[in-house]
């Protein structure tokens, strides 16, 4: 799993690249809010093109980054679900917080 | 029901193996010819039930979880994911969707979604001995198997 951050006028986007899971959670959690708590952004982006599998724990990342986006009055996108792990946020009524 | 092939897994509770977990699966049901969607609900199903494991079983430690799978005449596959760790006080409100013991960053969606992406779960645990949590999901089987 790779990630890669970047900052465009008051936006913070995080590629995924790869699996998410318990195991890799951890290192993508630390990159993003190391980079958000330092710029402070209007919008974190999460880019799924790249992502091939993802289960609950992928569910609780963006869980996680939702809130600390609305602790700084900001908003969190999710872009490029594709169909396979589509499924997996569906169940878990994510779309609820925000219409995508 | 005939047993068309069978196999066990015995390794440490460490978070990496969850990708080794669930990855040796999905090639042991290759046989099968399952689709790109059969094929992601067998692999996150085992990704949960082995990361449970791994965080909530042997939360402090290491232990070793136990995966048993078997592959029936008609496409019915059977995989059974053990640990002898803490064990399940109550079952029943573990698997209630959004509960959850593990803090902040789970999402309390593990047993979830072992429901909804296999046929069948049973859940059976004992505090102090571990859990073992076995599913059930057939795949038509677009291949003729070889016996
Ligand atoms: N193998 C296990 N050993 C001990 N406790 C478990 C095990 N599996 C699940 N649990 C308990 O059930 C709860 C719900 O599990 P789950 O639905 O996967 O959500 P999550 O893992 O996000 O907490 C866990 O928080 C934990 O308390
Ligand atoms: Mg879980």
């Amino acid at each position: 799993m790779a990630v890669k951050i970047e900052k465009r006028s008051g936006c913070v986007i995080a590629t995924l690249d790869g699996d998410i899971d318990h195991h890799t959670a951890k290192n993508i959690r630390e990159s993003i809010d190391s980079e958000v708590e330092k710029t402070k952004p209007k919008i974190l982006k999460l880019d799924f093109n790249k992502v091939n599998f993802m289960d609950s724990s992928g569910i609780g990342l963006i869980m996680g980054r939702y809130k600390l986006m609305k602790l700084l009055n900001g908003d969190l996108e999710l872009i490029n679900v594709s169909q396979r792990i589509g499924k997996i946020m569906r169940l878990s009524g994510i779309y609820k917080l925000k219409k995508y | 029901m005939k047993i068309i092939n069978e196999m066990r897994l015995v390794f440490p509770s460490k978070s990496l193996n969850e990708s080794f977990a669930r990855t040796t699966i999905a090639s042991f049901i290759s046989c099968l010819d399952p689709t790109i969607s059969e094929l992601a609900d067998i692999k996150t199903a085992v990704s949960e039930a082995v990361t449970n494991s791994i965080v909530h079983a042997y939360k402090e430690t290491v232990g070793s979880i136990y995966i048993s799978s078997q592959i029936y005449e008609n496409g019915k596959i059977t995989i059974k994911i053990k640990d002898k760790g803490s064990g399940i006080e109550d079952v029943k409100k573990a698997m209630e969707p959004l509960f959850t013991t593990g803090g902040e960053e789970r999402a309390g969606l593990g047993f979830a979604v072992m429901q909804s992406f296999m046929d069948k779960i049973k859940v059976i645990s004992k505090i102090g001995k571990g859990t073992t949590v076995t599913m059930e999901k057939t795949i038509i089987p677009r291949v003729k198997l070889n016996k």
